[in-house]
């Protein structure tokens, strides 16, 4: 089971953090070259990148790397793609996607860039980031772009800004968060949420990841390695949960066995929907540990 | 490729290194400061004038600032502080790789 929990941001230009953030292990790790470089460095950062995604500590770690390479229409977004895809980047992450059209140009030139470096074609993996009114209406769209999505996510920031509001309580987000969601799981792809960024504020936090986690969100943007452990802790099953799951899945085996159409445990039905969940819980909790 | 101007790439951060770099009439100049200079000097060295030859440059003066940086960050600012440099720059993603 592919665990996309965290995904931890990383500023591309900054040389300490790309070469020691392996040791947090967060599920994926996303090398920022947009909001988080400056105009001036944005040279630096490409390069940089380029390098540290062929780290082996990268290459073998398991940990998958993504980067949020400037949008196509600006002047760095083309040869960001092109220093990413050549040096091996698991997913590319399209930031500010308004339309399907963003996806099929990216898709179109990830291809050409496959062929020019001799890459399999279709080994390149994209994830769309959602920040305006305009792509969470076609949020559908967006998500059925491309067999490459592995995801799409929801980038608060300028899309409160696109809103006319501001973050507040997330009353904000919640047409966004719904919509994302819907989306992603339709195209039966990962949906992810945006960063908190109080990194002083652990309550905060962890609210937050609760009511993501209820939506049936695969997990979130961080911006401190300090999110990482409290995320991956909420996301875990609980003993009694995996117990209660074991026992579920132990009944239905038994059902089956005796054929059995309808099976019931401690008095109350277990159905289709029931026995699916109980397994999802088990193979979560397989991939991750019990919750501490 | 040629360095036409001096220029900057780097931090003096740990795990960094600052480069600058100058055009001189011939010849490679490098001048390195390292606090691991006696353990690593050589290495760093080397991978600096690799660096530059895959890029053709071998004419300038290059002072590193190091800070303790790995050898794919050392490649990184070199590459940058050239490309900044140079009066064209041609190398594509292989040679740089």
């Amino acid at each position: 089971m592919k665990l996309r929990r965290s995904m931890l941001f990383l500023p591309g230009a900054n040389a300490a953090m790309l070469s020691t953030a392996f040791v947090f292990k967060p599920d994926s790790i996303m090398f920022d070259l947009e909001d988080a470089v400056s105009l001036r460095e944005k040279d630096a950062a490409r390069i940089l990148v380029f390098h540290a995604l062929q780290m082996p500590i990268y290459r073998e770690s398991g940990m998958e790397t993504v980067v949020r390479i400037n949008p196509l229409s600006s002047p760095f977004g083309m040869e960001d793609l092109e220093a990413v895809v050549r040096a091996g980047v698991d997913v590319v992450r399209l930031p500010k996607t308004d339309t399907a059209e963003d996806v099929h140009q990216l898709e179109a030139e990830v291809e050409r860039i496959e062929r020019a470096c001799g890459r399999e074609v279709g080994s390149t993996k994209l994830m769309a980031a959602i920040e305006s009114a305009s792509g969470v209406v076609n949020a559908v769209s967006i998500a059925m772009a491309s067999k490459r999505l592995i995801g799409i996510a929801l980038a608060a920031f300028d899309y409160v800004m696109d809103m006319q509001t501001q973050r507040g309580d997330g009353s904000e987000l919640y047409y966004a968060r719904c919509a994302v969601l819907h989306a992603a799981r339709y195209a039966k792809i990962d949906a992810f949420d945006a960063v908190f960024s109080d990194v002083n504020d652990d309550a905060g936090f962890l609210k937050e990841v609760d009511l993501i986690k209820r939506l049936g969100f695969n997990g979130k943007s961080l911006i401190n390695p300090r999110q990482i452990e409290l995320l991956h802790n909420a996301f875990a099953p609980t003993d009694e949960e995996v117990d209660y799951s074991r026992r579920v899945v132990a009944a239905a085996l038994d059902g089956e066995k005796q054929g059995l159409g309808v099976i019931s445990l401690n008095g109350k039905m277990i159905d289709a929907p029931i026995i699916e969940h109980a397994r999802v819980v088990l193979r979560r909790a397989a991939a991750s540990g019990t919750r501490k | 490729m040629k360095i036409v101007r001096e220029a900057l790439a780097g931090t003096l951060e740990s795990s960094d290194l600052m480069v600058r770099i100058a055009p001189r009439d011939a010849g490679l100049e490098i001048v390195l400061q390292s606090e691991v200079i006696h353990q690593f000097g050589a290495q760093i060295e080397a991978v600096a004038r690799e660096t530059l030859e895959k890029l053709g440059i071998d004419a300038a003066q290059v002072i590193i600032e190091d800070k303790g940086a790995l050898d794919c960050v050392i490649r990184a600012r070199l590459q940058t502080v050239v490309r900044r440099a140079a009066d064209e720059w041609t190398a594509d993603w292989s040679v740089l790789a």
